[in-house]
Protein backbone atom coordinates (compact mmCIF):
# COMPACT_ATOMS: atom_id res chain seq x y z
CA UNK A 1 0.00 0.00 0.00
CA UNK A 2 2.77 2.56 0.80
CA UNK A 3 4.90 1.87 -2.58
CA UNK A 4 1.07 1.97 -4.07
CA UNK A 5 1.32 5.93 -2.66
CA UNK A 6 5.16 6.89 -3.19
CA UNK A 7 3.81 5.95 -7.01
CA UNK A 8 0.78 8.42 -7.21
CA UNK A 9 3.46 11.17 -6.15
CA UNK A 10 5.76 10.19 -8.87
CA UNK A 11 2.57 10.68 -10.84
CA UNK A 12 2.32 13.82 -9.53
CA UNK A 13 5.94 14.72 -9.83
CA UNK A 14 5.69 13.68 -13.95
CA UNK A 15 3.17 16.05 -14.25
CA UNK A 16 4.56 18.89 -12.25
CA UNK A 17 7.91 18.35 -15.02
CA UNK A 18 5.02 18.22 -18.05
CA UNK A 19 3.30 21.29 -16.75
CA UNK A 20 6.57 23.22 -16.38
CA UNK A 21 8.12 22.59 -19.89
CA UNK A 22 5.11 23.91 -21.21
CA UNK A 23 6.45 27.30 -20.51
CA UNK A 24 10.28 26.15 -21.18
CA UNK A 25 11.44 28.48 -24.33
CA UNK A 26 11.84 25.74 -27.03
CA UNK A 27 14.83 25.22 -29.11
CA UNK A 28 12.77 24.39 -32.33
CA UNK A 29 14.61 26.83 -35.28
CA UNK A 30 11.75 27.25 -37.64
CA UNK A 31 13.66 26.30 -41.02
CA UNK A 32 12.28 27.00 -44.11
CA UNK A 33 11.86 30.87 -42.53
CA UNK A 34 14.61 30.84 -40.20
CA UNK A 35 17.97 29.37 -40.17
CA UNK A 36 20.29 27.81 -37.93
CA UNK A 37 24.09 29.78 -37.86
CA UNK A 38 26.71 27.25 -39.09
CA UNK A 39 29.96 26.30 -38.39
CA UNK A 40 32.23 29.37 -39.81
CA UNK A 41 34.12 26.51 -41.79
CA UNK A 42 30.77 24.43 -43.03
CA UNK A 43 31.08 22.74 -45.91
CA UNK A 44 28.08 23.38 -48.48
CA UNK A 45 27.78 23.78 -52.39
CA UNK A 46 31.49 24.36 -54.24
CA UNK A 47 32.50 27.65 -56.14
CA UNK A 48 34.94 28.15 -58.46
CA UNK A 49 36.78 31.80 -57.33
CA UNK A 50 38.21 34.62 -59.43
CA UNK A 51 41.10 36.92 -59.05
CA UNK A 52 40.91 40.65 -58.64
CA UNK A 53 41.27 41.56 -62.51
CA UNK A 54 38.71 39.04 -63.12
CA UNK A 55 40.77 36.20 -64.36
CA UNK A 56 39.56 32.29 -63.53
CA UNK A 57 42.09 31.32 -60.22
CA UNK A 58 41.68 27.93 -61.15
CA UNK A 59 44.65 26.18 -63.36
CA UNK A 60 42.93 23.31 -64.73
CA UNK A 61 45.63 21.20 -62.79
CA UNK A 62 43.33 18.19 -61.75
CA UNK A 63 44.56 17.93 -58.37
CA UNK A 64 40.96 18.60 -56.90
CA UNK A 65 39.80 15.41 -58.85
CA UNK A 66 42.65 13.42 -58.15
CA UNK A 67 41.75 14.20 -54.37
CA UNK A 68 38.37 13.81 -54.75
CA UNK A 69 37.42 10.24 -52.31
CA UNK A 70 34.24 10.17 -54.26
CA UNK A 71 35.11 10.93 -58.23
CA UNK A 72 32.79 13.60 -58.13
CA UNK A 73 35.01 15.96 -59.62
CA UNK A 74 35.93 16.01 -63.84
CA UNK A 75 38.23 18.42 -64.81
CA UNK A 76 39.05 19.20 -68.59
CA UNK A 77 42.23 21.85 -69.27
CA UNK A 78 43.61 23.49 -72.05
CA UNK A 79 45.98 25.81 -73.07
CA UNK A 80 45.68 29.19 -71.95
CA UNK A 81 46.29 31.42 -75.58
CA UNK A 82 47.39 34.93 -76.00
CA UNK A 83 44.84 36.41 -77.12
CA UNK A 84 42.19 34.38 -74.64
CA UNK A 85 44.11 34.27 -71.26
CA UNK A 86 41.23 32.83 -68.93
CA UNK A 87 43.67 32.02 -65.82
CA UNK A 88 46.96 33.76 -65.29
CA UNK A 89 48.79 30.80 -65.37
CA UNK A 90 49.81 28.59 -69.11
CA UNK A 91 46.42 26.62 -68.56
CA UNK A 92 43.01 26.92 -67.22
CA UNK A 93 39.88 24.62 -66.79
CA UNK A 94 38.16 24.39 -69.98
CA UNK A 95 35.11 22.47 -68.66
CA UNK A 96 34.85 21.71 -64.53
CA UNK A 97 32.29 19.43 -63.49
CA UNK A 98 31.07 18.60 -60.17
CA UNK A 99 28.47 15.97 -59.43
CA UNK A 100 27.09 17.04 -56.48
CA UNK A 101 25.06 13.86 -55.93
CA UNK A 102 28.29 11.98 -55.41
CA UNK A 103 30.06 14.61 -53.24
CA UNK A 104 30.75 13.98 -49.68
CA UNK A 105 31.68 17.63 -49.15
CA UNK A 106 34.83 16.59 -47.36
CA UNK A 107 36.68 19.41 -48.33
CA UNK A 108 39.57 17.79 -49.72
CA UNK A 109 39.30 19.55 -53.15
CA UNK A 110 39.41 22.81 -51.15
CA UNK A 111 42.49 21.15 -49.30
CA UNK A 112 44.05 20.36 -52.53
CA UNK A 113 43.84 23.32 -54.84
CA UNK A 114 47.07 25.24 -54.91
CA UNK A 115 45.52 28.15 -55.57
CA UNK A 116 42.48 28.73 -53.48
CA UNK A 117 40.27 28.02 -56.88
CA UNK A 118 37.77 25.91 -55.55
CA UNK A 119 36.23 26.61 -51.96
CA UNK A 120 33.14 25.10 -49.80
CA UNK A 121 30.28 27.65 -49.28
CA UNK A 122 28.05 27.57 -46.48
CA UNK A 123 25.29 26.92 -49.55
CA UNK A 124 23.18 23.29 -48.42
CA UNK A 125 19.98 24.15 -50.06
CA UNK A 126 20.62 22.09 -53.57
CA UNK A 127 17.42 20.36 -54.13
CA UNK A 128 15.87 19.79 -57.05
CA UNK A 129 13.78 17.25 -59.08
CA UNK A 130 15.74 16.45 -61.96
CA UNK A 131 18.70 13.95 -61.55
CA UNK A 132 20.56 16.11 -64.12
CA UNK A 133 20.30 18.78 -62.32
CA UNK A 134 22.91 18.27 -59.60
CA UNK A 135 26.03 18.09 -61.83
CA UNK A 136 27.09 21.05 -61.73
CA UNK A 137 29.20 22.82 -64.74
CA UNK A 138 31.59 25.66 -64.43
CA UNK A 139 28.74 28.08 -65.71
CA UNK A 140 26.85 27.72 -62.41
CA UNK A 141 30.06 26.83 -60.07
CA UNK A 142 31.79 30.37 -61.35
CA UNK A 143 31.21 33.14 -59.36
CA UNK A 144 29.63 35.49 -61.78
CA UNK A 145 32.63 38.14 -63.33
CA UNK A 146 30.37 40.90 -61.96
CA UNK A 147 29.47 39.70 -58.19
CA UNK A 148 33.37 40.05 -57.05
CA UNK A 149 35.84 37.26 -56.56
CA UNK A 150 34.39 35.15 -54.24
CA UNK A 151 35.22 34.69 -50.46
CA UNK A 152 38.06 32.65 -49.01
CA UNK A 153 36.80 30.68 -46.28
CA UNK A 154 39.51 31.96 -44.27
CA UNK A 155 37.22 35.41 -44.10
CA UNK A 156 33.57 34.19 -43.70
CA UNK A 157 33.10 34.83 -39.88
CA UNK A 158 29.63 34.38 -39.57
CA UNK A 159 29.36 31.19 -41.86
CA UNK A 160 26.04 32.34 -43.64
CA UNK A 161 26.30 34.70 -46.97
CA UNK A 162 23.70 37.21 -46.45
CA UNK A 163 21.37 36.30 -49.22
CA UNK A 164 20.17 33.19 -47.04
CA UNK A 165 17.95 34.56 -45.19
CA UNK A 166 17.19 35.25 -41.54
CA UNK A 167 19.78 33.63 -39.06
CA UNK A 168 18.26 32.10 -35.62
CA UNK A 169 20.26 33.47 -32.88
CA UNK A 170 21.88 29.98 -31.71
CA UNK A 171 24.18 29.74 -29.04
CA UNK A 172 27.37 28.17 -31.06
CA UNK A 173 29.79 26.05 -28.82
CA UNK A 174 32.27 27.80 -31.45
CA UNK A 175 33.34 31.83 -31.03
CA UNK A 176 32.16 32.75 -34.44
CA UNK A 177 33.05 36.57 -34.45
CA UNK A 178 36.79 34.85 -34.57
CA UNK A 179 35.44 32.82 -37.24
CA UNK A 180 37.28 30.87 -39.21
CA UNK A 181 40.37 31.41 -37.23
CA UNK A 182 38.40 29.61 -34.21
CA UNK A 183 39.60 26.21 -35.52
CA UNK A 184 42.79 24.97 -35.04
CA UNK A 185 43.14 23.95 -38.66
CA UNK A 186 41.76 27.11 -39.90
CA UNK A 187 44.94 28.80 -37.94
CA UNK A 188 47.11 26.34 -39.27
CA UNK A 189 46.16 27.23 -43.44
CA UNK A 190 45.88 31.23 -42.39
CA UNK A 191 49.49 30.90 -41.52
CA UNK A 192 50.78 28.43 -44.36
CA UNK A 193 48.53 30.17 -47.16
CA UNK A 194 49.14 33.67 -46.67
CA UNK A 195 50.65 34.34 -49.67
CA UNK A 196 46.91 33.46 -51.76
CA UNK A 197 44.22 34.57 -49.57
CA UNK A 198 42.46 37.39 -50.69
CA UNK B 1 -40.35 18.96 -32.90
CA UNK B 2 -38.99 21.49 -35.22
CA UNK B 3 -37.39 23.24 -32.16
CA UNK B 4 -35.59 20.00 -31.22
CA UNK B 5 -34.22 19.66 -35.00
CA UNK B 6 -32.70 23.07 -35.10
CA UNK B 7 -31.15 22.49 -31.15
CA UNK B 8 -29.80 19.40 -32.11
CA UNK B 9 -28.07 20.69 -35.85
CA UNK B 10 -26.53 23.47 -33.38
CA UNK B 11 -25.66 21.43 -30.79
CA UNK B 12 -23.69 18.93 -33.34
CA UNK B 13 -21.93 21.88 -34.96
CA UNK B 14 -20.69 22.84 -31.71
CA UNK B 15 -19.55 19.41 -30.68
CA UNK B 16 -17.38 18.96 -34.18
CA UNK B 17 -16.70 22.32 -33.66
CA UNK B 18 -15.34 21.45 -30.34
CA UNK B 19 -13.78 17.95 -31.51
CA UNK B 20 -11.32 19.74 -34.17
CA UNK B 21 -10.01 22.29 -32.03
CA UNK B 22 -9.87 19.70 -29.15
CA UNK B 23 -8.00 17.53 -31.16
CA UNK B 24 -5.45 20.76 -32.36
CA UNK B 25 -4.94 21.87 -28.90
CA UNK B 26 -3.99 18.35 -28.17
CA UNK B 27 -1.11 18.87 -30.21
CA UNK B 28 -0.41 22.00 -29.61
CA UNK B 29 -0.21 21.34 -25.82
CA UNK B 30 1.59 17.81 -26.89
CA UNK B 31 3.95 19.57 -28.36
CA UNK B 32 4.49 22.34 -25.63
CA UNK B 33 5.06 19.85 -22.90
CA UNK B 34 7.74 17.77 -25.55
CA UNK B 35 9.58 21.41 -26.31
CA UNK B 36 7.97 21.51 -29.54
CA UNK B 37 5.79 24.40 -31.32
CA UNK B 38 3.47 22.00 -32.44
CA UNK B 39 1.45 22.02 -35.43
CA UNK B 40 1.78 26.36 -36.55
CA UNK B 41 1.80 25.79 -41.10
CA UNK B 42 -1.82 26.23 -41.31
CA UNK B 43 -3.39 29.53 -41.02
CA UNK B 44 -2.19 31.69 -38.39
CA UNK B 45 -0.49 29.82 -34.74
CA UNK B 46 -2.21 26.42 -36.72
CA UNK B 47 -5.59 27.59 -36.99
CA UNK B 48 -6.61 26.04 -39.65
CA UNK B 49 -5.31 22.72 -39.37
CA UNK B 50 -8.04 20.70 -38.17
CA UNK B 51 -10.18 21.97 -41.80
CA UNK B 52 -6.74 20.64 -43.36
CA UNK B 53 -7.00 17.56 -41.69
CA UNK B 54 -10.70 16.97 -42.65
CA UNK B 55 -9.98 17.35 -46.14
CA UNK B 56 -7.22 14.88 -45.78
CA UNK B 57 -9.21 12.03 -44.40
CA UNK B 58 -12.04 12.89 -46.70
CA UNK B 59 -9.39 12.31 -49.59
CA UNK B 60 -7.55 9.37 -48.56
CA UNK B 61 -8.85 5.38 -49.84
CA UNK B 62 -11.47 3.75 -47.98
CA UNK B 63 -10.08 0.37 -47.77
CA UNK B 64 -11.89 -2.62 -46.78
CA UNK B 65 -9.70 -5.89 -46.48
CA UNK B 66 -10.95 -9.05 -47.90
CA UNK B 67 -10.65 -10.62 -45.15
CA UNK B 68 -13.52 -8.24 -43.45
CA UNK B 69 -16.99 -9.05 -42.59
CA UNK B 70 -18.17 -6.24 -44.63
CA UNK B 71 -21.26 -5.19 -43.47
CA UNK B 72 -20.10 -5.06 -39.81
CA UNK B 73 -17.23 -3.41 -40.49
CA UNK B 74 -18.83 -0.33 -42.18
CA UNK B 75 -21.38 -0.57 -39.47
CA UNK B 76 -18.61 -0.41 -36.64
CA UNK B 77 -17.87 3.14 -37.04
CA UNK B 78 -21.49 4.61 -37.50
CA UNK B 79 -21.95 2.86 -33.80
CA UNK B 80 -19.06 4.55 -32.03
CA UNK B 81 -20.04 8.25 -33.96
CA UNK B 82 -23.82 7.64 -33.02
CA UNK B 83 -23.48 6.44 -29.44
CA UNK B 84 -20.75 9.52 -28.89
CA UNK B 85 -23.20 12.11 -29.97
CA UNK B 86 -26.09 10.86 -28.69
CA UNK B 87 -25.22 11.57 -25.44
CA UNK B 88 -25.29 15.32 -25.78
CA UNK B 89 -29.41 15.14 -26.45
CA UNK B 90 -29.23 14.98 -22.53
CA UNK B 91 -26.37 16.82 -21.33
CA UNK B 92 -27.47 20.06 -20.02
CA UNK B 93 -24.97 22.90 -20.29
CA UNK B 94 -26.57 25.83 -18.56
CA UNK B 95 -30.17 26.55 -16.93
CA UNK B 96 -33.12 29.36 -17.49
CA UNK B 97 -33.81 31.42 -14.49
CA UNK B 98 -36.83 29.34 -13.53
CA UNK B 99 -34.28 26.29 -13.37
CA UNK B 100 -35.30 24.93 -16.61
CA UNK B 101 -32.23 23.32 -18.64
CA UNK B 102 -30.44 24.35 -21.81
CA UNK B 103 -30.59 21.23 -22.80
CA UNK B 104 -32.55 19.26 -25.87
CA UNK B 105 -34.13 16.34 -23.92
CA UNK B 106 -34.48 16.99 -19.96
CA UNK B 107 -34.48 13.33 -18.89
CA UNK B 108 -35.45 12.64 -15.23
CA UNK B 109 -33.34 9.50 -15.33
CA UNK B 110 -29.87 11.60 -17.07
CA UNK B 111 -27.52 9.40 -15.34
CA UNK B 112 -29.31 6.12 -16.39
CA UNK B 113 -29.30 7.00 -20.32
CA UNK B 114 -25.87 8.28 -20.01
CA UNK B 115 -24.51 4.85 -18.39
CA UNK B 116 -26.66 2.78 -21.05
CA UNK B 117 -25.35 4.35 -24.09
CA UNK B 118 -21.76 4.73 -23.07
CA UNK B 119 -22.10 1.13 -22.92
CA UNK B 120 -23.52 0.88 -26.07
CA UNK B 121 -20.20 2.35 -27.27
CA UNK B 122 -18.08 -0.44 -26.42
CA UNK B 123 -19.59 -2.25 -29.79
CA UNK B 124 -18.01 0.14 -32.04
CA UNK B 125 -15.07 -0.75 -30.80
CA UNK B 126 -14.95 -4.29 -30.55
CA UNK B 127 -16.97 -4.98 -33.64
CA UNK B 128 -15.01 -2.78 -35.53
CA UNK B 129 -11.84 -4.89 -34.29
CA UNK B 130 -13.82 -7.87 -34.86
CA UNK B 131 -15.28 -7.25 -38.25
CA UNK B 132 -12.08 -6.44 -40.00
CA UNK B 133 -10.55 -10.15 -40.15
CA UNK B 134 -7.13 -8.94 -38.76
CA UNK B 135 -5.35 -10.37 -35.68
CA UNK B 136 -4.02 -6.40 -34.73
CA UNK B 137 -7.39 -5.78 -34.28
CA UNK B 138 -8.74 -8.29 -33.27
CA UNK B 139 -6.52 -8.12 -30.82
CA UNK B 140 -7.10 -4.16 -29.57
CA UNK B 141 -10.99 -5.10 -29.48
CA UNK B 142 -10.73 -7.75 -27.24
CA UNK B 143 -8.50 -5.99 -24.85
CA UNK B 144 -11.05 -2.81 -25.60
CA UNK B 145 -13.56 -4.74 -24.53
CA UNK B 146 -12.31 -5.90 -21.75
CA UNK B 147 -11.21 -2.92 -20.23
CA UNK B 148 -14.01 -0.52 -20.99
CA UNK B 149 -16.53 -3.40 -19.54
CA UNK B 150 -14.00 -3.45 -16.25
CA UNK B 151 -13.80 0.33 -15.70
CA UNK B 152 -17.63 0.88 -16.28
CA UNK B 153 -18.04 -0.51 -13.18
CA UNK B 154 -15.83 1.52 -10.78
CA UNK B 155 -17.07 4.41 -13.25
CA UNK B 156 -20.92 3.13 -12.03
CA UNK B 157 -20.25 2.71 -8.55
CA UNK B 158 -18.23 5.97 -8.12
CA UNK B 159 -22.38 7.90 -9.92
CA UNK B 160 -23.80 5.97 -7.49
CA UNK B 161 -22.28 8.45 -4.36
CA UNK B 162 -23.38 11.41 -5.88
CA UNK B 163 -26.74 9.86 -6.66
CA UNK B 164 -27.19 9.57 -2.94
CA UNK B 165 -25.71 12.67 -2.20
CA UNK B 166 -28.14 14.71 -4.15
CA UNK B 167 -30.90 12.33 -4.22
CA UNK B 168 -31.61 12.54 -7.97
CA UNK B 169 -30.73 11.01 -11.11
CA UNK B 170 -31.72 13.60 -13.44
CA UNK B 171 -28.13 15.79 -14.17
CA UNK B 172 -30.09 18.99 -13.71
CA UNK B 173 -31.04 18.28 -10.16
CA UNK B 174 -27.74 17.02 -9.49
CA UNK B 175 -26.20 20.37 -10.38
CA UNK B 176 -29.04 22.46 -8.48
CA UNK B 177 -27.57 19.89 -5.52
CA UNK B 178 -24.04 21.21 -5.76
CA UNK B 179 -25.26 25.26 -5.12
CA UNK B 180 -23.78 25.12 -2.22
CA UNK B 181 -20.74 23.03 -2.27
CA UNK B 182 -19.57 20.81 -5.30
CA UNK B 183 -19.82 17.13 -4.94
CA UNK B 184 -16.04 17.03 -5.43
CA UNK B 185 -15.71 18.05 -1.88
CA UNK B 186 -18.01 15.08 -0.18
CA UNK B 187 -17.14 12.45 -3.11
CA UNK B 188 -13.33 12.98 -3.73
CA UNK B 189 -12.40 9.50 -3.47
CA UNK B 190 -15.58 9.19 -6.05
CA UNK B 191 -14.32 12.33 -7.97
CA UNK B 192 -10.54 10.26 -8.43
CA UNK B 193 -12.45 6.90 -9.25
CA UNK B 194 -14.15 8.59 -12.05
CA UNK B 195 -11.05 10.42 -13.36
CA UNK B 196 -9.44 7.12 -13.63
CA UNK B 197 -11.96 5.37 -14.41
CA UNK B 198 -13.27 7.96 -17.34
CA UNK B 199 -9.32 8.14 -19.15
CA UNK B 200 -10.01 4.10 -19.30
CA UNK B 201 -13.78 4.44 -20.96
CA UNK B 202 -12.34 6.72 -23.26
CA UNK B 203 -9.18 4.64 -24.06
CA UNK B 204 -6.73 7.41 -23.54
CA UNK B 205 -3.06 7.41 -22.34
CA UNK B 206 -1.99 5.66 -20.15
CA UNK B 207 -4.76 3.29 -20.43
CA UNK B 208 -4.81 3.57 -24.67
CA UNK B 209 -4.43 -0.48 -24.59
CA UNK B 210 -7.07 -0.70 -27.31
CA UNK B 211 -4.85 1.08 -29.86
CA UNK B 212 -1.49 0.90 -28.48
CA UNK B 213 0.45 1.64 -31.32
CA UNK B 214 3.87 0.44 -30.17
CA UNK B 215 2.22 -3.24 -30.01
CA UNK B 216 -0.74 -3.49 -31.75
CA UNK B 217 -0.08 -1.01 -34.51
CA UNK B 218 -3.27 1.14 -34.99
CA UNK B 219 -5.33 -1.61 -32.21
CA UNK B 220 -8.88 -1.62 -33.31
CA UNK B 221 -9.00 0.84 -36.03
CA UNK B 222 -5.69 -1.06 -37.69
CA UNK B 223 -7.89 -1.47 -40.97
CA UNK B 224 -9.43 1.11 -41.21
CA UNK B 225 -8.83 3.92 -43.36
CA UNK B 226 -10.53 7.48 -44.48
CA UNK B 227 -13.61 8.92 -43.09
CA UNK B 228 -14.05 5.67 -41.46
CA UNK B 229 -10.93 6.32 -39.35
CA UNK B 230 -12.38 9.63 -39.33
CA UNK B 231 -15.38 8.38 -37.54
CA UNK B 232 -13.45 6.28 -34.83
CA UNK B 233 -11.50 9.31 -34.36
CA UNK B 234 -14.30 11.80 -34.08
CA UNK B 235 -15.90 9.53 -31.63
CA UNK B 236 -13.11 9.44 -29.20
CA UNK B 237 -12.86 12.80 -28.84
CA UNK B 238 -16.31 13.24 -28.16
CA UNK B 239 -16.46 10.59 -26.16
CA UNK B 240 -13.73 13.11 -24.19
CA UNK B 241 -15.10 15.97 -24.28
CA UNK B 242 -18.36 13.66 -22.90
CA UNK B 243 -16.52 12.54 -19.81
CA UNK B 244 -15.41 15.93 -19.17
CA UNK B 245 -18.51 17.37 -19.40
CA UNK B 246 -20.04 14.44 -17.03
CA UNK B 247 -17.21 15.19 -14.20
CA UNK B 248 -18.36 19.03 -14.82
CA UNK B 249 -21.78 17.91 -13.95
CA UNK B 250 -21.32 15.35 -11.31
CA UNK B 251 -18.51 17.02 -9.20
CA UNK B 252 -17.82 20.27 -10.68
CA UNK B 253 -21.23 21.88 -9.87
CA UNK B 254 -21.67 22.13 -13.75
CA UNK B 255 -22.96 25.88 -14.18
CA UNK B 256 -23.16 26.72 -10.76
CA UNK B 257 -20.20 29.46 -10.36
CA UNK B 258 -17.57 28.88 -7.45
CA UNK B 259 -16.97 30.89 -4.42
CA UNK B 260 -19.96 32.97 -5.66
CA UNK B 261 -18.07 34.59 -8.71
CA UNK B 262 -21.08 35.23 -10.77
CA UNK B 263 -19.50 37.92 -13.39
CA UNK B 264 -19.30 34.72 -15.76
CA UNK B 265 -22.46 33.52 -17.08
CA UNK B 266 -23.17 29.84 -16.23
CA UNK B 267 -22.32 28.60 -19.44
CA UNK B 268 -19.03 30.33 -19.12
CA UNK B 269 -17.88 28.50 -16.13
CA UNK B 270 -19.44 25.18 -17.60
CA UNK B 271 -17.21 25.51 -20.45
CA UNK B 272 -14.48 26.66 -18.32
CA UNK B 273 -14.50 23.70 -15.97
CA UNK B 274 -14.79 21.20 -19.01
CA UNK B 275 -11.97 23.06 -20.89
CA UNK B 276 -9.71 22.03 -17.52
CA UNK B 277 -11.01 18.83 -17.71
CA UNK B 278 -9.60 18.34 -21.49
CA UNK B 279 -6.45 19.93 -20.44
CA UNK B 280 -6.16 17.34 -17.89
CA UNK B 281 -6.23 14.53 -20.12
CA UNK B 282 -3.79 15.82 -22.39
CA UNK B 283 -1.46 16.61 -19.95
CA UNK B 284 -1.80 13.05 -18.30
CA UNK B 285 -1.27 11.90 -22.08
CA UNK B 286 1.65 13.90 -22.42
CA UNK B 287 3.14 12.83 -18.61
CA UNK B 288 2.30 9.00 -18.25
CA UNK B 289 3.59 6.53 -20.13
CA UNK B 290 1.38 3.49 -20.99
CA UNK B 291 -0.10 0.84 -18.88
CA UNK B 292 0.80 -3.08 -18.73
CA UNK B 293 -2.41 -5.32 -19.50
CA UNK B 294 -1.93 -7.73 -17.21
CA UNK B 295 -1.96 -4.21 -14.90
CA UNK B 296 -4.60 -2.57 -15.95
CA UNK B 297 -6.71 -5.43 -15.03
CA UNK B 298 -5.33 -5.97 -11.88
CA UNK B 299 -5.67 -2.38 -10.93
CA UNK B 300 -9.15 -2.50 -12.14
CA UNK B 301 -10.07 -4.85 -10.50
CA UNK B 302 -8.21 -5.24 -7.39
CA UNK B 303 -7.87 -1.73 -6.16
CA UNK B 304 -10.80 1.01 -8.53
CA UNK B 305 -13.80 -1.41 -7.34
CA UNK B 306 -13.28 -2.00 -3.87
CA UNK B 307 -12.41 1.37 -2.99
CA UNK B 308 -15.07 2.11 -5.05
CA UNK B 309 -16.97 0.26 -3.08
CA UNK B 310 -15.76 1.34 0.38
CA UNK B 311 -16.92 4.93 -1.10
CA UNK B 312 -20.44 3.85 -2.02
CA UNK B 313 -20.82 2.08 1.64
CA UNK B 314 -19.63 5.33 3.35
CA UNK B 315 -21.32 7.26 1.37
CA UNK B 316 -24.48 5.47 1.99
CA UNK B 317 -23.50 5.18 5.95
CA UNK B 318 -23.32 9.09 5.64
CA UNK B 319 -26.40 9.34 4.09
CA UNK B 320 -28.44 7.06 6.13
CA UNK B 321 -27.18 8.94 9.62
CA UNK B 322 -27.86 12.06 8.29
Amino acid sequence: MRKHLFNVGAILQGLGITFKYMFVKRPTIEYPSIKKQHAPRFHGLHELRRYADGKERCIGCELCSSACPANAITVIGAENTPDDRVSPGERHAASYEIDELRCIFCGLCEEACPTDAIVLTPRFEMADYRRGAFVYSKDRLLVPSDAGVGTPPDERPNGIPADLGRVAEVKSTMNVDRGYSATHRGEVLKTERKGLAG
Amino acid sequence: MLIVLVKSAILLLVVVTTFAYAMLFERKILGWMQLRPGPNRVGPWGLLQPAADAAKLILKEDLTPKTADPLIYRLAPFISLLTAFAVYAIIPFGANGDGSPWAIGDVNAGILFLLAISSIGVYGISLGGWASGSKFPLLGAVRGTAQMISYELSMSLSFVGVLMLAGTTSLTGIVNAQERVWFLIPQALGFIIYVITAVAETNRTPFDLVEAETELVGGFHTEYSGLRFGSFFIAEYVNMLTVSCIATLLFLGGWNAPFGLTFLPGLGWFVLKVGAFMFFYMWLRATLPRFRYDRLMTFGWKVLLPIATLNLVATAAWVALH
